[in-house]
């Protein structure tokens, strides 16, 4: 009875609680209005590719902040896998053990994904881990530039992976790959209807390969971006929106881990399509 | 896509600011050409330092292990085959010591045997002297016995004033010494 009492009593306390802090909220907003009316919130302007160096138009070569940051992506590559593994030893150290695990995680990924056949174009797959994880992870390091949020540079990537599997599909197999989209499981009535619909999600699929890279990450960008502009305009109560970024922040670092991941394991999904096109 | 240029360039111009930079197709150009830059870089780090370094040092690994649990297999065989001839040999140290003791044991028995067939040769010899000796004592005694009464007999009747006629004294006595 008592206890039953107290779940009771937690409730209503919890909900006091949740509408008090809101009430204190409007009001904040309304009686401690900023000196600065009006939200100022410009979520995109984190993504503006800028030239590095003078005030100039941007050409073709112009270094930007974008190339900053691939180079630095670039470093970041090199330090871990390059200066870790230079120990070379038999017991690896700290960072020797991070370099091979990253080694062993993409090589695992890609024998286990799109077979044993497929080990060779491991460093390509590498590759492609490799940048990505390090533009989404130096993209969440505050005022830097994420490269990965560019639907140019995803498509770019996407396009990669999308012309090398269909070459190397009809290279391997030729005609046979065409198998690819010919469903022989199925009652050969429904095979040419399911021919477009597979022959549709083929070429559909460097879009969303690509675009749900730069969506997850400009997504999660502009959700911390408009969050501040709250912090800046609620005043005192700005701690709201702070601890909502650093909830943000906490999945957009899981984020940056995952869409490196699950862009890399659709490559070996893709990959093993073009080596082994039956169904 | 000319005025969209314009926009992005002109960070906070207005209201044409909110379009996204990610759709302003003048950079396209730029990002692309960086970004097949940054790939390739990446690309020819990995394949000519960083994924043959690892490979090879995760072979290495893989090769000290096997070796090493191929030695350490060795050496547990080794171990047995150790043990196998300590054992060995410590039954053979037995038999030798079990032999040892019984030749001992046989000697020692022969000698023993020799030994006391010689002491008890040495005894009955002994034994048949000192019988002799004793037999020879006897007859010694009998026959001093004999004198001295002969002597004692002789004296007593001269002393009781009968003349001893000697045959019929020894007579007596060795008629005595009969009875």
């Amino acid at each position: 009875m008592a206890e039953q009492g107290a779940k009771q009593g937690a409730g209503p306390i919890i909900k006091i609680a949740f509408f008090a802090v809101l009430a204190v909220v409007l009001l904040s907003g309304v009686l401690f209005s900023p000196a600065h009316p009006g939200l100022a919130i410009h979520p995109m302007d984190q993504f503006e590719i800028k030239p590095l160096f003078g005030d100039g138009k941007l050409g073709m070569f112009t270094v930007t902040n974008q190339t900053l940051w691939m180079v630095l992506a670039i470093i970041g590559v090199v330090l871990m896998l390059v200066v870790g593994s230079s120990g070379r030893a038999i017991v690896p150290n700290r960072s020797q053990s991070v370099a091979e695990m990253a080694y062993g995680f993409v090589y695992k990924m890609v024998e286990d994904v799109a077979g044993k056949d497929a080990v060779k174009y491991f460093p390509g797959i590498m590759t492609l881990f490799m940048f990505i994880l390090f533009a989404n992870f130096l993209g969440l390091i505050p005022t830097s530039f994420t490269a990965t949020s560019h639907i140019a540079v995803t498509a770019v990537l996407a396009m990669i992976v999308f012309v090398f599997v269909t070459v190397l599909g009809f290279v391997k197999n030729g005609a046979g790959f065409l198998g690819l989209f010919w469903v022989s499981s199925a009652p050969l009535a429904l095979r040419p209807i399911l021919a477009v619909i597979e022959l549709i999600s083929y070429f559909v699929r460097p879009v969303s390969h690509s675009i749900r890279l730069a969506g997850n990450v400009m997504a999660g960008h502009a959700v911390i971006k408009v969050f501040a502009g709250f912090a800046a305009a609620l005043g005192m109560f700005s701690f709201l929106p702070i601890l909502a970024i650093s909830a943000v922040y906490a999945l957009e670092v899981l984020v940056a881990f995952i869409q490196a991941y699950v862009f890399t394991i659709l490559t070996c999904v893709y990959l093993k399509d073009a080596l082994h096109p039956s169904h | 896509m000319a005025s969209n240029t314009q926009s992005t360039e002109a960070a906070h111009g207005g209201a044409e600011a909110a379009g996204m930079p990610q759709l302003d197709f003048s950079t396209f150009g730029n990002q692309i050409f960086w970004l097949v830059v940054t790939l390739v870089v990446i690309y020819f780090v990995l394949t000519k330092i960083a994924l043959p370094r690892i490979e090879a040092v995760l072979s290495e690994r893989q090769g000290t292990i096997t070796n090493d649990l191929a030695a350490a297999e060795e050496l547990k065989q080794k171990a047995v085959e150790a043990e196998e001839a300590y054992n060995k040999a410590l039954a053979d140290a037995r038999a030798e010591a079990n032999k040892i003791v019984a030749e001992a044991r046989a000697e020692i028995q022969a000698d023993l045997d020799a030994a006391a067939a010689k002491a008890d040769a040495e005894i009955s010899a002994k034994a048949a002297e000192s019988e002799a000796a004793i037999a020879e004592i006897r007859a010694g005694a009998v026959e001093s016995v004999k004198a001295v009464s002969k002597d004692a007999a002789k004296e007593i009747l001269s002393s009781m004033g009968y003349k001893a006629d000697a045959k019929s004294v020894t007579a007596a006595v060795t008629a005595r010494m009969k009875g």
